[in-house]
């Protein structure tokens, strides 16, 4: 069981970088959450998400590579894994939810994709 | 990279994902690894004969940067549009684009580009005209988006992957 030290015990060289990157990635994310509400229509809102997704989740990521690096005493990269995976799924999700509206409103099952939810 | 022999990208990709998921260099998880990698590789044949061939890594490198600088750049773009709302709905709309781009491979990643760079989405591929559709949240200047795909992002991945 790897010992997780609380950001305090880190170098304020370290944590304050690391602090700024999680409350980016935080805001991006809420941004993008926001959007969600705010845009007009599946079409426009579809693009919403996609900042939490990657800058947001980026900035997570690396906050995340830096603690747990300085935590370990060596580089720790399994967040490029966690990358990897996400830039692979996420857009094939999109896609799929993209084509599926496009497929509705060509077969008149919905009014031009409109507050499909 | 020579053109005679094809390195086994999946197998190499896997047996590094394995040893970074495992975090470990010892000699059993190379074994184990490799075995994974051997036998993924060897079912994800089965599912797909068709195997990527990699050329100009450099290339690619240089493709993957640019794709991340876009990808950051969009996200504030995307952002400045929400708290925008307040004032006005963007103008979403539809784009169409010619492709020259045939390699599947470099078709899949394209739409992974323009899915995964926020303010574009990937909407479908005509197989026979080769007519790509985005669906683009601001769309203001539809030439600057053309120009974008079709410079910065089809003619690289058509000199690597084709």
């Amino acid at each position: 069981m790897s010992v997780v030290p609380a950001l305090s015990s880190l170098s304020p060289w370290l944590a304050l970088p690391a602090a700024i990157l999680l409350i980016a990635g935080g805001l991006l994310a809420l941004i993008g959450s926001l959007g969600l509400l705010r845009l007009d229509g599946f079409y426009a809102r579809i693009h919403a998400p996609t900042m939490g997704n990657t800058l947001g989740a980026g900035c997570v990521l690396i906050a995340s590579m830096l603690t747990s690096s300085a935590a370990a005493g060596r580089p720790v990269i399994h967040e490029l894994l966690i990358t990897l995976f996400l830039v692979l799924t996420s857009p094939v999700t999109t896609m799929l939810l993209m084509r599926a509206a496009i497929f509705r409103s060509q077969t008149g099952r919905d009014g031009q994709g409109e507050e499909t939810s | 990279m020579t053109l005679v022999w094809k390195p086994p990208l999946l197998e190499i990709l896997l047996l590094l994902m394995w040893l970074v998921v495992n975090d470990s260099l010892a000699l059993y998880q190379w074994l184990f690894g490799l075995l994974f990698a051997l036998l993924i590789g060897y079912l994800a044949r089965k599912l797909r004969p068709r195997t990527a061939r990699l050329r100009r890594l450099g290339l690619a490198l240089a493709l993957c940067w640019h794709v991340f600088c876009d990808i950051v750049r969009s996200n504030f773009a995307v952002g400045r549009i929400i708290l925008g709302t307040i004032r006005q709905q963007p103008k979403v709309g539809f784009l169409d684009i010619p492709l020259e781009l045939r390699d599947p491979h470099g078709l899949a990643a394209l739409s992974i580009i323009i899915t995964a760079t926020p303010g574009t989405v990937f909407a479908g591929l005509d197989p026979d005209s080769h007519v790509l559709t985005l669906h683009v949240l601001d769309l203001q200047d539809e030439a600057a988006w053309l120009h974008t795909i079709k410079q910065r992002y089809e003619r690289p991945l058509m000199e690597i992957f084709e």
